[in-house]
């Protein structure tokens, strides 16, 4: 009974087009009848030309999980909408140079289902699969997930983990950037005027490597998280862990990377102690806010017990004992 | 008006067949009120206050009125000004002097939410831009939340002319408490000297909303000759027309109301909001206008239940005998008077038999939406407080908890400290169930804990109309004024209907009428549907069966006491010693219109002889002692229902009361800013449980049948949201030995409480 039900809302996030028309259009907003245009253009080269053009008032629109629901709420009131689901490079999956570039509009759900990438990387897939429902994975897409710059993003702190990198275009052309420097503040990025997200790459890792992520909500679904917890590292033949990345959401304005928690796993076993200093190193980088979704007390306790579940599991991965 | 219970054996009744409104649910096909559109419609939207207290001091509606595609606008001034009256509503009482200040707020803004102005326009957009063209200039006054603070002598008063009711003498100054009540029974003194063990605890629980999937929604049509039709998400049509003809001065009779599929009420859906802007808005633009609340608005304007401080002292004798029982309740009412305190007091103790007893429920007004009735309004908050006091005294006294309930068990005859002596129920029964079953003995594991928790709710009758067509080709047709809150009330009236003829199931098609269609009916809440609906149902088919007899007597030229009605026919009466052919339903319907024309049935009653509901919960959950975090493992829920008309049904009750108890004890919680303003006015920070968040739910169906009821039916749908708050905490005090006594559960407030736990080992 489960098993078929799962099955079947796995084809509605197959991201299937359903004879969607990209036709560009104007929508009538208000008395004081000011248009919203509609775009979705097929070449990188004419989006940029339209974002660039827009002066600031056009919003790339991906899956529309976030966008959407800012416009219903009155927060944002864009004039152009510019789709980017019709461009080739940000709807593809590819391997690179041993690991895999997918574009920034790829769906949650497509990136949850491609095996190569879900064998090379769990961690960023776990954290992927946390976003929304299935219906909603259906729609969004990291791309938007990273671009929005909520601290509490799931795949953002996972990306950092891994050492995923930004490939960005604008009217100055193209450049790479990691995607730890893309978040600057709440709804807030380091994008330049008229420039987007293309694809993110995950890079080809060494053996006996093993990523994870974690988060705490209240609820078991639906909800967004009060801490997230990325882990990415890698042993050496004797048990010995040679490479670590550690990374927090939801706990500063941004997700944070914390050089000073993978230094407490490099060059240890990873044993009780070492993910202790772990926690301890995690809390101490945290800076958060009190709010609806939690006290600054209880993320900064929870940041802690979240890492270390994290390495825990990375550490299984990269024995290959999960 | 009661109808006897008669065992007899059932064909339909206690079967599960699919209720008439499933398919189109399934299918979309069903209509809730934003379904509804008519030519011309206008949409209507709500300027709300933006503070949580403050002193309206002009309203500017010219910018608005002169936007192009804005065609009326409301405030204040377009509605009278109402005397103190009060009416039933629900289980709750309203005072028509709060109702048409709550619906748009006169003087002063009493919370964040509060309507000021309404607008129709020809597109949502326009309405909404319309909405950012009033000016409105505010005085802003201090407010007061929490319901502690609002008891203060000093606290900012809502209301100057609230005098607290129910003390004497009658003070001389004004006060946010609305009204004290006392309920008592025996001497408490005399009962705390008896005690061998007085435990003494204070309890906090916070208002949590009815979390109906769908908003509030209506479409409203006045015409130029003062008619009003209104299609409305309600659980009481016909109330919502009584108090629409109140605060519109209108006659009863001009109003027509039409119940729409509803999703999901809870209590919340008892009361008037947009409805009566929809109407002025109507008869001011001269065109119907339809008007749905967003999520937002949902939270911020419509009733919660109450948050609470409930003040528990028991004592009771070494080997666990209950002496004495004393409780104070502090209720949050929101805006106006009215909590569900008075509920709330009757149902404290009442699953007890108890010689000495006080309960004083206090009804306070703090700065936040108006509470509305909840599943059994008021009594989860007080039962948390004393099942958890009760759990404490078994333990400390090393009694089993169930064997601890069955020591002081309500049973029939008890005498209740709020008035009447109880009837047959079946409260021993469902421990003892409870007690066998396998939930009670499986082994748990580390950080594993298991809890029992009790409830009653009384249940009640009230006026009800019901009409039964028998339709030329034999069929019949229902009507019901009982609005089917998607229980299922369709199918157990259909069910109830088909047992009484004698024909299938799927002959009979049940049909909510809306207020012209039948008399007066109340509103569906206290689990009445199918008690009382039921009752109206089944003597409506009775009067129609009478005269179907009357009918073949006159055919077959018999006397009309030879005719009685079995198995789907007229036959002969047994004894009367005439002879005829019977004549089955469909034979009689397909010559009614030749022999005296169509037969119906009637019944209007005021249904008396409520059986009183009584549960017990089992709860297993698992903590996370590092992050707090509560997972329920397992639920069992065993409840005297009287009968289980239709037994999928009752279990959907059990199970979605105890779901919403599982997120009043986890994560619902309003939260509000220093500046009163609510913070979370969605689900994504408003946390109701989702399906992964519940534990498989074991129901177990006791029935010890209503005599007052011709199938024996108790109300079932209020009782099972009672336990799960106080069953919870009990278990997780039993998994990690720490009593949690401040609602939700969450997380952090779990976690903190491990620690202070911890802390207070290590010091001692
Ligand atoms: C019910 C629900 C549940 C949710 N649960 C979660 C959750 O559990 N975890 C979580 O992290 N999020 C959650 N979200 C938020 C949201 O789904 C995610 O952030 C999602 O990844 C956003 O992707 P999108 O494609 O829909 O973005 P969009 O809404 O299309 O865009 C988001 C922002 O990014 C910008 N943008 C998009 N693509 C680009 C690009 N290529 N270049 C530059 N800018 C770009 C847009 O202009 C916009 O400002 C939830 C949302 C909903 C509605």
């Amino acid at each position: 009974m489960l098993a078929s039900h799962r099955l079947s809302l796995a084809w509605i996030g197959r991201g299937v087009e359903i004879e969607r028309k990209f036709v560009p259009c104007t929508i009538k907003k208000g008395s004081e009848m000011i248009e919203m245009r509609y775009e979705a253009p097929r070449t990188l080269k004419a989006a940029v030309a339209l974002l660039a053009a827009a002066n600031g008032r056009a919003k790339v629109l991906a899956g529309g999980t976030d966008l959407l629901i800012q416009m219903r709420s009155g927060r944002i009131d864009p004039e152009l909408l510019i789709d980017v689901k019709c461009i080739p490079e940000l709807r593809t999956i590819a391997e690179e140079k041993g690991g895999y570039r997918f574009g920034a509009a790829v769906s949650a759900m497509e990136l949850v289902e491609h095996e190569g990438l879900a064998r090379m990387w769990p961690g960023v897939i776990d954290a992927v699969k946390l976003i929304g429902s299935i219906q909603v994975k259906g729609r969004a897409t990291v791309g938007g997930n990273l671009c929005n710059a909520s601290p509490a993003a799931d795949s953002v702190p996972a990306l950092v983990a891994a050492g995923a990198l930004a490939r960005i275009i604008g009217p100055g052309g193209r450049r790479e950037v990691p995607v730890e420097e893309i978040p600057a503040g709440p709804g807030l990025t380091s994008l330049r005027a008229g420039e987007m997200v293309v694809s993110i790459l995950l890079p080809k890792r060494p053996q006996r490597s093993g990523d994870a992520y974690l988060r705490f909500t209240p609820r078991t679904e639906m909800d967004i998280a009060v801490v997230g917890a990325g882990v990415n590292l890698t042993l050496n033949a004797k048990g010995v862990c040679s490479r670590a990345r550690v990374s927090l959401g939801a706990v500063a304005e941004r997700v944070l990377l914390l050089p000073d928690a993978a230094a407490a796993l490099i060059g240890q076993r990873v044993d009780a102690a070492a993910l202790e200093r772990l926690a301890a190193a995690a809390s101490a980088a945290c800076r958060p806010i009190d709010d609806k979704r939690g006290t600054k007390e209880y993320r900064i306790k929870v940041a802690g017990v979240m890492a270390r579940r994290a390495a825990q599991i990375a550490v299984k991965r990269a024995k290959g004992e999960v | 008006m009661t109808v006897k219970y008669q065992e007899k054996p059932l064909k339909i009744v206690g079967t599960r067949p699919l209720r008439p409104d499933g398919v189109d649910k399934v299918t979309g096909r069903a209509r809730y009120a934003a379904d509804y559109n008519l030519p011309g419609q206008l949409i209507g939207k709500v300027l709300r206050s933006p503070h949580a207290h403050a002193r309206i001091k002009s309203i500017d509606t010219s910018k608005a009125a002169a936007l192009p595609g804005v065609k009326a606008l409301v405030t204040r001034d377009d509605f009278a000004d109402m005397p103190v009256e009060y009416a039933a509503s629900g289980e709750l009482t309203i005072n028509f002097r709060d109702v048409t200040r709550n619906m748009m707020a006169r003087e002063k803004v009493f919370y964040d939410g509060h309507p000021v102005a309404a607008v129709a326009a020809t597109s949502a957009s326009i309405a909404r831009e319309a909405l950012k063209l009033i000016k409105v200039e505010y005085e802003v006054l201090p407010h007061v939340i929490d319901v502690l603070e609002a008891m203060k002598p000093d606290a900012p008063l809502l209301h100057e002319h609230q005098f607290t009711d129910g003390v004497t003498p009658k003070p001389d100054k004004p006060s946010n408490v609305a009204k004290r009540m006392v309920f008592a029974l025996g001497s408490l003194e005399e009962g705390f000297k008896q005690a061998d063990l007085v435990i003494e605890r204070e309890f906090n629980t916070k208002p949590v909303h009815q979390g109906y999937i769908e908003p509030q929604a209506c479409v409203a049509s006045y015409t130029e000759d003062g008619q009003v039709e209104l299609w409305t998400g309600t659980q009481g049509h016909f109330v919502f027309r009584a108090q629409l003809a109140k605060v519109l001065q209108m006659d009863v009779s001009k109003i027509r109301v039409t119940a729409t599929e509803l999703g999901g009420g809870f209590g919340g859906k008892n009361n008037i909001y947009n409805e009566p802007l929809a109407i002025a808005l109507s008869r001011k633009s001269h065109r119907p206008v339809k008007m749905v609340m967003t999520r937002e608005e949902v939270f911020r304007a419509t009733g919660p239940t109450s948050g609470a401080n409930v003040k528990i002292k028991m004592g009771c004798t070494r080997d666990g005998r209950i002496t004495a029982a004393d409780a104070e309740l502090n209720f949050q009412a929101g805006a106006f008077a009215g909590s569900s305190v008075g509920m709330a007091s009757m149902c404290t103790f009442t699953r007890y038999d108890l010689d000495n007893v006080r309960v004083v429920g206090n009804d306070v007004t703090v700065n936040r939406p108006k509470v509305a009735a909840y599943r059994a309004p008021g009594a989860p908050i007080a039962v948390f407080g004393v099942e958890s006091v009760i759990d404490e005294m078994a333990r400390k006294l090393g009694i089993d908890p169930i064997d601890f309930r069955l020591k002081n068990a309500a049973k029939e005859g008890t005498q209740t400290y709020y008035g009447p002596t109880l009837g047959p129920i079946g409260f021993v029964e469902t421990l003892n169930r409870a007690k066998a079953h396998p939930n009670y003995r499986l082994p748990l594991g580390p950080d594993q804990g298991r809890g029992i928790a009790t409830g009653f709710w009384f249940n009640i009758g009230k006026e009800t109309s019901s009409t039964v067509h028998v339709n030329e080709d034999g069929t019949v047709t229902l009507i019901i004024g009982i609005v089917d809150v998607a229980g299922g009330t369709r199918a157990t009236m259909a069910m109830m209907v088909a047992e009484e003829f004698g024909i299938d199931y799927d002959k009979v098609r049940p049909v909510v009428g809306d207020t012209s269609a039948l008399g007066f009916n109340f509103i569906t809440a206290g689990s009445r549907g199918t008690f009382a609906g039921g009752m109206a149902a089944v003597l409506a088919a009775r009067d129609a069966m009478e005269k179907l007899c009357r009918r073949v007597a006159r055919i077959r030229d018999v006397p009309p006491e030879a005719v009685a009605w079995k198995d789907g026919r007229a036959q002969p009466a047994e004894g009367s010693g005439t002879q005829f052919k019977p004549m089955s339903l469909e034979e009689i319907a397909r010559e009614a219109g030749r022999t005296g024309g169509t037969i119906s049935g009637h019944s209007e009653i005021n249904a008396e002889g409520a059986g009183p509901g009584f549960g017990t919960h089992i709860a297993d959950v698992e903590v996370d002692r590092e992050t707090g975090s509560i997972k329920i493992l397992r639920y069992t829920i065993v409840q005297d229902v009287g009968k289980a008309i239709h037994p999928a049904y009752v279990e959907g009750q059990f199970e979605g009361g105890a779901v919403q108890g599982i997120g009043w004890a986890l994560n619902e919680e309003y939260v509000y800013g220093a500046d009163g303003v609510l913070q979370n006015p969605g689900f994504l920070d408003y946390r109701v449980p989702v399906a992964s968040d519940v534990p498989f739910i074991d129901s177990v169906i006791v029935e010890v049948p209503n005599p007052n009821h011709p199938y024996g039916v108790r109300g079932c749908g209020e009782v099972p949201i009672i336990a799960p708050m106080a069953a919870i905490s009990n278990a997780v005090e039993n998994a990690i030995g720490v009593r949690l006594r401040e609602q939700p559960m969450s997380p952090p407030r779990v976690l903190k409480a491990i620690e202070a736990a911890a802390l207070a080992t290590t010091q001692d």
